[in-house]
């Protein structure tokens, strides 16, 4: 039994290794789908924490990534150097900060929009508080959209461009290397990194799930007054559910941003939101492994659908464009994933739930 | 002087709009809980099937008068609107009634979509001019300027809150509605049919979200597949505004919000000596909402809720 597991471990991890090496034999476009999709999965993690164990609905979480993309643009890019003569006087060559200094500044800031976030809503059930997330969310984009002007400190709808790649321990990510003759691309660097943190963060949100933390969201998450009775600080915890949350978006949008080398408000608008929450309740809200599952469908499914259209349109003599089709597929699929699997694709296993609930 | 009367003019028509779909949100979230997440669409779909009738009319029989051709139009979106929210509800919500709360939410959201894509196979994704089908001249008021479009906007709000109110507190429908919304088992015990009755509001809130989407599209003269979005989220914060679930409040909410916005966009360029333009109506909405919620949690009109035991 031990070995037989150890072997399925070693197994996984090796075709989680090979995986990138093979698809970049088919053009670097599949490895990015795959990277992409990487970068959805550390976010549905990240809103896992505030949705799935605290139970509070965020529908503007994309503002945390949008702050970690933004603050990673500003930092790692020429812009500021341009638009700031007195910071082209001090640093002629534009800033140009480590990412050892970047992401966790990245993380901090975007924790930071969490609690202030999380400190008036405190108060707000359910649906309020969704409302008031979903206003932050947009707040923060029309912000990022129109703080061109008085100061240009965003750019604007044009969005800022020419940001650094990821330089690690002097490898820099953003161009190819080759080890014994075999090269590897540059967006296969990136799925290495991208899959270390996903690693990272699956074992800290499981640590957090078994711990006295997590076993408290999830007491404020059935009932928040009976969680209070047992002696829950559940303002504190709330907060700290939601800067918890937002620290992940924020370091996801920073990897975003460097990933990407451009950033523009276009990218953060409410439905990237809700695609995320889709992703969390789709896999299996409040469970690590339903979450991935989700987040990897639906960031992977547009992708490969991509082909899977192009021969229907054909089918159709082209009257039905595929991205059209595309749209149409994904709505189709969240509506009836749903009504055949109300709890998700691979919900939590049922233990200790109380009674069914009578319809109050 | 003038234009502050111009202001609250054009954020009373707003503000009427937002409240009529407002109340699609607010009664539907009264019954089952669920925040309508294709309600917009419904509004959208109103108005593009109104646009096609106009133009068939037109096309078929010049020299109707345009009053007519509206209210035909009206009708037959009345009668496609409330049938395709009807769809929705049995199709969507209604085998997850017992489920997870968020799983409504997540077809809600798929319906949405949809119905979107639906209808840019069906209309095409470009702009449609919706014909002005009442006077154009516009009526000058004290220095501000009103259209004969907006005070029949300001007009059948009227009207038809008068029949919403009247139904809800004086029919055998509305007493079964308000027993739902109370406690759909006990109003079940008492010889109610919920499910009848959540059918009902569904086809309610999508007539009035139809009236919304004509008066839309015939006030800012376009129609399009995504109009229904920026509308519906506005409506909805309207209703959390004036406390969801409450119909005085989802009124109250949309026309406040739709003032707000008008005011807010006349003069913050003005206040601020230009630095911050009328791109930033869209979220002073958001804004006061969140300082409103944070002194009144469940709104302006929402009464204190106790937590789900």
């Amino acid at each position: 039994m031990k070995t037989n597991r150890l072997l399925y471990f070693l197994l996984v991890a090796l075709a989680l290794l090979v995986l990138p090496l093979l698809l970049q034999q088919g053009g670097n476009a599949w490895v990015r789908i795959l990277d992409m999709a990487l970068l959805y999965v550390l976010l549905a993690l990240g809103l896992n924490i505030v949705v799935g164990y605290a139970g509070l609905l965020d529908l503007g979480y994309v503002a945390f990534f949008a702050v970690g993309a933004y603050l990673f643009a500003l930092l790692g890019s020429p812009h500021l150097a341009e638009a700031f003569p007195w910071i082209a006087a001090s640093f002629p060559d534009g800033l140009h900060l480590p990412i050892w200094a970047v992401i966790p500044l990245a993380a901090a800031l975007a924790g930071l929009f969490g609690v202030l976030l999380g400190a008036p809503t405190l108060k707000l059930r359910g649906d309020y508080l969704a409302i008031v997330t979903l206003g932050f969310g947009e707040i923060i984009r029309v912000f990022l959209n129109n703080l061109d002007r008085p100061i240009n400190l965003s750019n604007g709808p044009k969005g800022i461009n020419q940001i650094d790649g990821i330089t690690f321990f002097g490898i820099k990510l953003s161009r190819p290397i080759e080890v014994f003759g075999f090269e590897i691309a540059s967006v296969s660097l990136y799925y290495y990194l991208f899959l270390a943190l996903v690693i990272v963060s699956v074992v800290i949100c499981h640590r957090l799930e078994q711990s006295r933390i997590g076993r408290a969201w999830m007491a404020i998450r059935e009932d928040e007054i009976a969680a209070k009775a047992m002696g829950i600080n559940t303002r504190n915890l709330k907060l700290l559910a939601f800067g918890m949350g937002a620290t992940f978006g924020g370091i996801s949008g920073a990897m975003f941003a460097a990933f990407q080398g451009f950033v523009s408000p276009e990218s953060f608008s409410l439905m990237e939101s809700v695609m995320i929450v889709a992703m969390v309740v789709l896999g299996g809200i409040g469970y690590l492994p339903g979450v991935i599952l989700g987040a990897l469908l639906l960031a992977a499914l547009p992708e490969v659908l991509r082909h899977v259209a192009g021969p229907l349109q054909a089918m159709t003599d082209g009257r039905i464009d595929s991205a059209i089709l595309r749209q149409l597929l994904i709505a189709l699929a969240m509506i009836s994933i749903m009504l055949l699997r109300p709890r998700g694709l691979w919900p939590a296993p049922e233990h200790g739930k109380s009674l069914a609930k009578p319809n109050a | 002087m003038e234009v502050l009367l111009q202001q609250i003019i054009n954020g009373l028509v707003l503000g009427s709009m937002y409240a009529l779909i407002a109340l699609g949100y607010t009664m539907v979230y009264g019954i089952i809980n669920l925040i309508n997440f294709a309600h917009g669409e419904v509004l959208m779909v109103g108005a593009l099937t109104s646009w096609t009738i106009i133009v068939w009319m037109q096309e078929a029989m010049p020299g109707t008068p345009g009053w007519l051709i509206l209210l035909i139009s009206l009708l037959i979106a009345f009668v496609v609107c409330g049938a395709l929210n009807f769809a929705i509800e049995k199709i969507a919500y209604r085998p997850l009634r017992n489920s997870p709360k968020l799983a409504p939410l997540i077809t809600a959201i798929g319906m949405s979509i949809l119905l979107q894509t639906l209808a840019m196979m069906i209309w095409k994704p470009n702009y449609k001019a919706f014909p002005t089908l009442l006077p154009a001249e516009p009526l000058h008021v004290g220095g501000a300027v009103i259209t004969v479009t907006q005070i029949f906007i300001l007009g059948a709000t009227a009207v038809s809150l008068a029949i919403l109110m009247y139904i809800v507190n004086y029919t055998r429908l509305g007493r079964a509605m308000r027993a739902t919304a109370e406690n759909p088992r006990v109003a079940g015990l008492m010889g109610v049919r919920p499910d009848t009755v959540i059918s009902a509001t569904f086809i309610i809130g999508a007539i009035l979200a139809a009236l919304a989407g004509v008066m839309y599209a015939s006030n800012y003269g376009t129609a399009q597949h995504t109009m229904g979005f920026l509308p519906g989220l506005k409506a909805f914060t309207a209703a959390v505004f004036g406390g969801i679930g409450n119909l005085g409040g989802a009124v109250l909410g949309g026309i406040l919000l739709g003032l707000i916005e008008s005011i807010g966009a006349g003069y913050i360029g003005p206040l601020t000596g230009g630095v911050l333009g009328s791109q930033y109506s869209d979220i002073f909405a958001f804004i006061v909402l969140i300082f409103v919620l944070t002194l009144r949690p469940s709104g302006l009109l929402g009464e204190r809720v106790a937590d789900r035991a």
